[in-house]
């Protein structure tokens, strides 16, 4: 039972990690149509953009994280202006943002490896100050990742559920027409919308390389895959899919390898197994994803 | 001053998609508190108008004029976001609500303009016209039926207190009771003061509740009078009102995104009413 606990505190750690990364990823998609597997490289110029702050400048995570947060902002936001609406004005399809984001990943990643190299990295925190919470064991950094979490995922519920501002974000990502009808400038609801992605983006990969504890240029290549997954495990454009997918399948991954579990759960090394595994069932079974709404094209 | 000349008026308009040219020089007036209908057969250019007004397709060549309060603006070709800002709204056919936002999102939605917070007035007036919206406040959008969701999407579109309203083919697949409904309280809102231009294939229906009419054809304008001159004009009541056993043909439903082109074979959409009625429902 205790390993259960902690198998589930550990998925909570991953899972909302995976969440705060999935919900830009969505967001965008829900908004602008763009599959952009440039994302995880967003994540891994966040936790470089913090390991500047906190290891060359030898300044506190947290001013780090706040960092990489404004610069994953600016660097989203800047190819909204000089990359994705001069391809859209052009009138470029869903296919061609698709090849472009793939293009742009295989950039980023490799300029940040000519930039940092290739060789893992830290920050510079104390990785083996551990606490014990009754019967689970967690390190510093997976109780700063779980409380972070908590406060961006409620922060960004409210935001969606309740601001004007989130409210034309789902109104955008409802019907873009329909949106400028009701005088809402999409241009720049689209610009805030990158920000807010970005900069969660920024900040997801600050806490993957915290709790990872070493990390380089790859770590976003693959995190993409499960954060693909749990977007289309949310129900694809779903903002609150998204958030409840990363949840869902970081528990999954977790409390898989339980050695209650029949043949003595998965094998740790198959975690990722079974989240495509579970994606997998859910497109069988549910394919508009547990949030996503049916629609008829 | 302006108050008398027409609140809305597109002056030698062309404008279509790609190389094609849906309208040819198309001009039209909308009367200050008038209800102005646009019919004619399918491909005729009536929804491209509408768009080409909005700012959804820019216009090759003309000019749209709109004179809200006195002052003139030139309106031609600009984003649909200011011209809603202008005091304009715009009820598409399809998609004209936000199905994954709630009715009472949907009503904060058409009040974007004012912070997303709904002008208590303007609301109480419209749960006054449909009082279902009031009713289903909590409900997700995407669950109401083809005529709440005509009524939501006309009680958004008020929310912005616009002097104008362009309606895409209100009555389309809504059942005939629900259609009397919706013209009755179409009337009651042009009554209130807006003005409304109306693209309708339910020609007769919208002719008889319209100050005025205007018949296209290709792209151009076929015929145009008084809304009842236009009801008993012997060739528009032949080619669009049912002579002749026509009846059918008019009762015949579009193709929404077909649009004539030149060289195109004629081209008769074969689903009536009632069977696009059931394809609607299993949406």
């Amino acid at each position: 039972m205790n390993e259960l606990l902690q198998l589930i505190a550990n998925g909570l750690v991953t899972g909302s990690i995976i969440a705060i990364a999935a919900i830009g990823l969505s967001l965008v998609y829900g908004i602008l149509k763009i599959v952009n597997f440039a994302h995880g490289e967003y994540l891994v110029f966040g936790a470089y953009m913090a390991l500047v702050v906190n290891v060359t400048w030898g300044q506190s995570l947290v001013l780090g994280a706040l960092f990489a947060m404004i610069m994953t902002a600016l660097l989203g936001i800047a190819l909204e202006f000089g990359l994705w609406r001069p391809i859209r004005r052009r009138g470029a399809g869903i296919v061609s943002l698709l090849i472009v984001s793939i293009g742009l990943a295989l950039v980023l990643r490799n300029s940040i490896l000519l930039w940092q190299g290739g060789a893992p990295r830290r920050y510079d925190v104390d990785v083996f100050q551990v606490y014990e919470l009754g019967p689970i064991r967690l390190s510093l950094s997976q109780i700063v990742v779980i409380v972070v979490a908590s406060v961006v995922i409620v922060g960004i519920g409210l935001l969606l559920a309740r601001t004007t501002l989130g409210k034309a974000m789902r109104a955008l990502s409802d019907s873009r027409d329909l949106a400028s009808v009701s005088g809402i400038d999409t241009d720049r609801i689209t610009a805030y919308t990158w920000i807010v992605g970005s900069a969660l983006a920024g900040l997801g990969g600050v806490l993957q390389g915290l709790v990872q504890n070493a990390f380089e240029p790859n770590m976003g290549f693959r995190l993409l895959l499960l954060i693909f997954a749990a977007v289309i495990l949310g129900g694809v454009g779903s903002a609150y899919g998204a958030l409840v997918g990363g949840l869902v399948l970081g528990l999954m991954m977790e409390v898989s390898t339980w050695s209650a579990l029949p043949a003595g759960g998965v094998d740790s090394v198959y975690k990722p197994v079974v989240a495509f595994v579970v994606l997998i069932l859910v497109l069988i079974f549910r394919p508009q994803g547990i949030f996503g709404r049916a629609r008829t094209v | 001053m302006s108050t008398d000349r027409p609140l809305l008026e597109t002056a030698d308009l062309d404008a279509g998609y790609g190389e094609v040219n849906i309208l040819h020089g198309l001009s039209i007036a909308v009367p200050r508190g008038a209800i102005v209908s646009v019919i004619g057969p399918n491909g005729a250019g009536k929804s491209t108008l509408l768009k080409a007004i909005y700012g959804f397709l820019k216009p090759r060549r003309g000019t749209v004029v709109f004179r809200p309060d006195g002052a003139e603006h030139d309106i031609t070709g600009m984003k649909p976001n200011k011209l809603t800002e202008l005091g304009m709204n715009y009820v598409f056919q399809l998609d004209n609500v936000f199905p994954n936002m709630t009715v009472r999102e949907n009503l904060e939605m058409g009040a974007y303009l004012r912070g997303g917070k709904p002008d208590k007035e303007i609301l109480e007036r419209i749960h006054g016209w449909f009082p279902r919206l009031d009713e289903r406040r909590r409900q997700r959008a995407g669950t109401l039926s083809g005529g709440e969701r005509q009524m939501l999407a006309l009680g958004r579109a008020l929310m912005s207190d616009p002097k104008l309203l362009l309606l895409d083919e209100p009555s389309a697949g809504l059942a005939p009771s629900v259609v009397d409904v919706i013209f009755e309280k179409l009337q009651e809102i042009n009554g209130a003061g807006i003005s409304i231009v109306m693209v309708e294939q339910n020609a007769r229906r919208s002719l008889e509740m319209s100050d005025y009419g205007y018949v296209l054809d290709m792209g151009r304008n076929h015929f145009e009078g008084a809304g009842s001159k236009l009801l008993h004009d012997e060739s528009v009541v032949e080619l669009y009102l049912g002579g002749r056993g026509r009846l059918a043909a008019a009762q015949l439903i579009a193709d929404e995104d077909y649009e004539a082109k030149p060289g195109d074979a004629p081209r008769r959409q074969g689903r009536f009413r009632h069977e696009q009625d059931k394809e609607k429902r299993h949406e």
